[in-house]
Order: structure tokens, then C-alpha cells, then sequence
């Protein structure tokens, strides 16, 4: 029922987040990514998923491991790759790195420095299109560290007061930096708390592209019909530490292989093949393509000026 | 189009008296009228009006979607606004009490303060908080206080403080004809205040004093309430034989140095009056930009009449002790002009 190109977009996209963030990391072991650098590595099939469901002129916000997210809208790897390595070229001019990487061209309305940052932000583009009378949706990704803070509660109230097209996407990886889940809550089954709010919310598998895809496709259309705001839970978990210098000791180790087995690549991969009818060497070809794609990126970033300190401080005379 | 100040001291012929609130009410029903893309949230601003009636019937004329009642959850509604104003609306978040902005802070200065900047100027947040503050009546510690030394100091938001109805009105009018974030506050004591307003269309610009009260021998510099017990004062010092200049702020976020520095070249001699505690406010940053721009014109030292460092109290005659009054003032502009 999904056509070839379907699987090879899902699986391409799922494959640039791979590539983009093991190159990211090498970047920073070299020297030419500075401050913080959280990659996205097994959790790809999230914002994969997500955004294939949704339309150019709906909305997301982010978050601070948020590389995925601005890939899986239709972001410019080099623009990336260049606000990244803080260069001129890049999504924000250098001023914004990692953290702050928005691509409004997309939709996506930024990355977010701080945890549950970005989730009112999404609420409040969900009432712009509220107010407006047309079809558009926000959807927010946000981690399970976020739903302990306030703004959480908050903004699932606020929006289901109003039944905003507003689609909570929690990515519970799991882990809040380095505390565990079952650690930080007595409920780790998070999607129970939308439901305390009177919000449609569900658990999904995180790491099966194909389900966050079909959970995500359903919340939006039911979003169009006025019937927001949705929670999905999807679960997943994070193939490393919290950031590029954590060497994440406190994961166990057998859960981490069992997620290691469940690399949402790996299912994807199967998806494309079983359900996709594609071959081995069309997803080889692919692969080809998008490290190919990444090279170019890189060379673009590296050869490219830093911004310039005199345009900065006439600049800053504004503030 | 900038209004000069003299006109907003002489009554313009179209004018009429109008109460402080009633400005603020007639600047967002004519701004709605204009844009669509404005809209108001904020606890009780709709059937009720406002705690301080300045949307009374707005919900009438502009229906459910553009005049919202919030759950009392200024994180989630101010961040609302952020996110609104990102994607090309123009909210007006009411934050009941400038007290309660606190609650909001990461919203505020994480996020809509930085988006320009951060984004690489992709985006922008054209947001109008409105809120009010300073001492009431007895509202005590957490209703009371005068908070714009915290956004003075966050690079990436505008600060707006109107003392008349008049300023009221044109200030928040060309708050929502502009681009970047603005901390309007209003003060919880003029809203019932009066004032000429003419009828017609007018704005009033961004980062421009004006001199409420022209004088030659001292310039008593202040803004919103301070504004109104300055010009007691000046007042009283005229009767004194002391021809004070007072000039209102207005906005201090953009600064007006250059007429601050006019006023002081004239005078020579410096009051900065303000309701907030002393430690850590905007006035002290004002004297320090005075004495490094016109040191030399200097005539005596910079007097700074502040609240004092304390919570404010609730029992009157305490609460009157901690904020500036009529004769702190006086004695202060004496003091200054070496009259005693």
C-alpha cells in the first residue's frame, strides 16, 4: 500500500540522520565543532517518521538533540554543517550552533538550549492557525526529561482547553541526561499523564519508522478536524551518551544491546525490503548518495568564512 | 509618524480627557480593528475585562479566538505568545501582575528575547506583554514590586513604561507596529488617572523622552508613576524658587541618552527618581552613562531617590516608606542645586 518511493524517502531521511551525526562527532573530535554536540543516533525513526506525516507549511519546534528533527524537515545539510562549525553560511550565521539550529523555511521554528523550551512555543503556532481558520498543525518533539517540567503540564492543559491541532511527540529515550526514567518519575508509562488532560495519547515503537509514521498521520488528520491536541510516547533510546564528551558508563549494557538490535535503521531497512519491495542495491545506492551528499556538506562548512566580528558589533549596538 | 513631546504636554485641540486605562482599552480595539493578526490572551481578560478593566468588551466586538482567558499558567501562555508571534501573529499576553512574569522568565528571556539573534534573524517575535506593577495600596510583597531592572538588563527585548493616558495609548500602539519583543508596564496606580487623548490616529515612537515639565535649574529624570509625583515636586521646588525640569523616560529600552543628556547639559544638576529598589536598578545605569557623557557639565553629584533594598510591606505607612515620596524628592533636586 506504500509505494517504493515512500520507503526509499523514509529510509534516505532515516540514513542522513545516521551519517550527518557520526560525521558531527568526528567534526568534534578534530576540533571544528565547539560547545555541546547531543547526536540523534538511535532515535532517527521519531522525526523521521513524524515529518514524512506532515505537510511543508505545518510546524515543529525541537530540541537541544534536535539535528534529526531539522534534517527530517528538508534542512540543507551544508547550511547545517556550517552553522554547526559556526560559520557565516550557516541557518543562523554562526550565532546559534547545535542548540539553535532553526530553518523557518521549513516550519521548523528552532532547536531549543532549554528542556521543555520548545514545548508553549509549539502551542502558540497551533493558536496562530487556530485563530487564522486554517488546516495547519504544530508538532512539538520534546524528551521524556521534559515531560517532568512544568511547561509540559501546562501547555497539554492550555491546548486541550482550546483543542489546539497541537501533537505532542515525546521522545522518551529514556534517559534525563543521566538519570534514569524509572528514577525520576513513579510513572514511566508518560503517555498517561496526556490522558489525565483529556488528550487522545498513546504509546508507539520509537524505533519503527512505519508506526511513528501511521501514529503520526493519524493525530494530524484528527488535529484537522478539530479533534487536537494528541500525545504520542514514542519509545526509544539513545545509542550513547548524553552529549558527544559523555561516555554514557551508567547505560546498562544489556539494554543497550537489546536497542542496538532494534536500530531503527536496521527496521527500517527490513520495512523497505519486506514491505517496500525494494532491493539491497537501490538502499546501497541511496547510501552512496546521501554520504556522498554529507562529503559535500562538510567541504562546504570547512571552506567556508566566519562570521564577521565587525558586522557583529555594529550589530549588537541595537540590543 | 513621531509625536513631539510639546504636543503631548499642550492639550491638542482634538483632545479629550480620558482615564489612563481607558487609553490602553482604546489602542488595542483600534490596533485589532486594524490587524487581524492581533490577538489578546491573558487570566480574566475576556467577559471580565481585565482585573483593571483595560479589555472591557473586546471579547464582544472581536470574538472567542482573539480575546482569550488563559488557565493561570504564564510559562505555557507566554510561551504561547513566543510561538504566535514566530509564525506571523501578533499576540498581547497580559500578565496580571509584573510579579507573576517571574513564572515566565525562561519564556521571556531564553526564548523571545534571543529568537532574532539566535535564529540568524530568520525569525522574529512580535510580542507585546503587557503587565502592570509597582505599590498599590497594600498589596504587599509578591503584588508590589517594580521588577524592569531584571529586562533592562536582558539584551533583545524593549521596555515600555508609560506615566499618562496619552503616552499610554501612543506607546502601545507603536508597540504593535513593530518587530521585537516589548515589556509594557503599566503602573497599577494610573489607571485611573486622566489625561487629553486626542480622537484620531497617532503613535508615539520608541525611545524618545519627553520633557513633561520644562525648568532650567535641575533635571529631575523619571518614569511611569514617578512621573506624576516628580511633577508634584517640581511643583512645590517651583514654589521654592527651584525651576525643575522633569523628563519622563517613557521607554527604557531603546534609552533616550541624547535628550537625557540635552536636559542634563542645560541644568547641570541631576535627580534620577525611581520606584524600584535601589540595588541593582535602571537609575544607577543612568548615572553612570550621564557621568561618563557629560561629566564636565556636571554641577554636583547624580541623586538617585530609590525604593529602598527591601520586599515592599504591607502596612501603609511602611509601604510609603520604602518608595519614593513627594519630599524625598524635594529634598533631593535642594540638595542637588546646593539650595539648603
Amino acid at each position: 500500500m506504500y509505494s517504493k518511493e515512500f520507503f526509499t524517502r523514509l529510509y534516505r531521511t532515516m540514513y542522513t540522520i545516521r551519517v550527518f551525526e557520526t560525521r558531527c562527532v568526528k567534526l568534534y573530535r578534530q576540533g571544528a565543532i565547539r560547545g555541546y554536540l547531543h547526536s540523534y543516533v538511535g532515535e532517527e525513526a521519531i522525526a523521521t517518521g513524524a515529518c514524512a506525516a506532515a505537510r511543508p507549511q505545518d510546524y515543529i519546534t525541537s530540541t537541544h538533540r534536535g539535528h534529526g528533527h531539522c534534517i527530517a524537515r528538508g534542512g540543507d545539510l551544508k547550511r547545517m554543517v556550517a552553522e554547526i562549525t559556526g560559520r557565516e553560511p550557516g541557518y543562523c550565521k554562526g550565532r546559534g550552533g547545535s542548540m539553535h539550529i532553526a530553518d523557518l523555511s521549513t516550519g521548523n521554528l528552532g532547536a531549543n538550549g532549554i528542556v521543555g523550551g520548545g514545548i508553549p512555543i509549539g502551542v502558540g503556532a497551533a493558536m496562530g492557525a487556530w485563530i487564522r481558520g486554517d488546516d495547519r498543525v504544530a508538532i512539538v518533539f520534546a524528551s521524556d526529561g521534559a515531560a517532568n517540567n512544568g511547561v509540559f503540564g501546562e501547555s497539554l492543559n492550555f491546548a486541550a482547553s482550546l483543542r489546539l491541532p497541537f501533537i505532542l511527540v515525546l521522545e522518551n529515550n529514556q534517559f534525563a541526561v543521566s538519570t534514569p526514567i524509572e528514577q525520576s518519575t513513579a510513572e514511566p508509562e508518560l503517555f498517561r499523564r496526556g490522558l489525565g488532560y483529556g488528550i487522545h495519547s498513546e504509546r508507539v515503537d520509537g524505533n519503527n519508522v512505519l508506526v511513528v509514521y501511521e501514529r503520526t498521520a493519524e493525530a494530524i488528520e484528527a488535529c484537522r478536524r478539530g479533534e487536537g491536541p494528541i500525545l504520542l510516547e514514542a519509545v526509544t533510546y539513545r545509542q550513547a551518551g548524553h552529549h558527544v564528551n559523555d561516555p554514557g558508563q551508567y547505560m546498562p549494557k544489556d539494554r543497550l544491546e537489546y536497542y542496538l538490535s532494534r536500530d531503527p535503521l536496521k527496521i527500517g531497512k527490513d520495512l523497505a525490503l519486506s514491505k517496500g519491495g525494494l532491493k539491497e542495491h537501490a538502499l546501497q545506492r541511496v547510501e552512496a548518495e546521501v554520504e556522498r551528499e554529507m562529503d559535500e556538506a562538510v567541504e562546504f562548512a570547512l571552506n567556508s568564512p566566519e562570521p564577521s566580528v565587525e558586522e557583529f558589533l555594529r550589530e549588537v549596538e541595537i540590543y | 509618524m513621531a509625536t513631539r513631546p510639546e504636543e503631548s504636554v499642550a492639550a491638542p485641540a482634538a483632545g479629550r480627557t480620558i482615564m489612563y486605562r481607558e487609553a490602553l482599552n482604546e489602542a488595542l480595539r483600534e490596533e485589532m480593528r486594524r490587524d487581524p493578526r492581533i490577538f489578546l490572551m491573558g487570566e480574566g481578560i475576556g467577559e471580565r475585562g481585565g482585573s483593571y478593566k483595560v479589555t472591557v468588551d473586546l471579547l464582544k466586538e472581536f470574538g472567542p479566538r482573539r480575546v482569550i482567558d488563559t488557565p493561570i499558567a504564564e510559562a505555557s501562555f507566554t510561551g504561547a505568545g513566543v510561538g504566535a508571534a514566530i509564525t506571523g501573529m501578533r499576540p498581547v499576553v497580559e500578565i496580571l501582575f509584573v510579579d507573576f512574569a517571574l513564572l515566565a522568565m525562561d519564556q521571556i528571556v531564553n526564548q523571545a528575547a534571543k529568537v532574532r539573534f539566535m535564529t540568524g534573524r530568520q525569525g522574529h517575535v512580535p510580542l507585546v506583554i503587557r503587565t502592570q506593577g509597582g505599590v498599590g495600596n497594600g498589596l504587599a510583597a509578591q503584588h508590589s514590586q517594580s521588577l524592569e531592572a531584571l529586562f533592562y538588563h536582558i539584551p533583545g527585548l524593549k521596555l515600555v513604561m508609560p506615566a499618562t493616558p496619552y503616552d499610554a495609548k501612543g506607546l502601545l500602539k507603536a508597540s504593535l507596529r513593530q518587530d521585537d519583543p516589548v515589556i509594557f508596564i503599566e503602573h497599577k496606580l494610573l489607571y485611573l488617572t486622566t489625561g487629553e487623548v486626542p480622537t484620531g490616529d497617532y503613535i508615539v515612537e520608541l525611545g524618545q523622552a519627553d520633557v513633561k515639565r520644562a525648568g532650567s535649574d535641575v533635571t529631575i529624570i523619571a518614569w511611569s508613576a514617578m512621573v506624576l509625583r516628580s511633577l508634584q515636586a517640581a511643583q512645590k521646588l517651583a514654589e521654592q524658587g527651584i525651576d525643575a525640569e522633569v523628563l519622563d523616560l517613557r521607554t527604557l529600552v531603546p534609552l533616550d541618552r541624547a535628550r537625557i543628556l540635552e536636559s542634563v547639559r542645560k541644568t547641570e544638576h541631576v535627580v534620577i527618581v525611581q520606584e524600584a529598589a535601589r540595588r541593582g536598578g535602571v537609575a544607577s545605569d543612568i548615572a553612570s552613562i550621564i557621568q561618563a557623557e557629560a561629566f564636565d557639565y556636571l554641577d554636583s553629584p547624580i541623586e538617585i531617590v530609590a525604593g529602598k533594598n527591601t520586599p515592599i510591606p504591607y502596612n501603609l505607612a511602611l509601604e510609603s516608606a520604602c518608595v519614593p515620596q513627594e519630599a524625598d524628592i524635594i529634598t533631593a533636586a535642594r540638595r542637588a542645586v546646593y539650595a539648603d
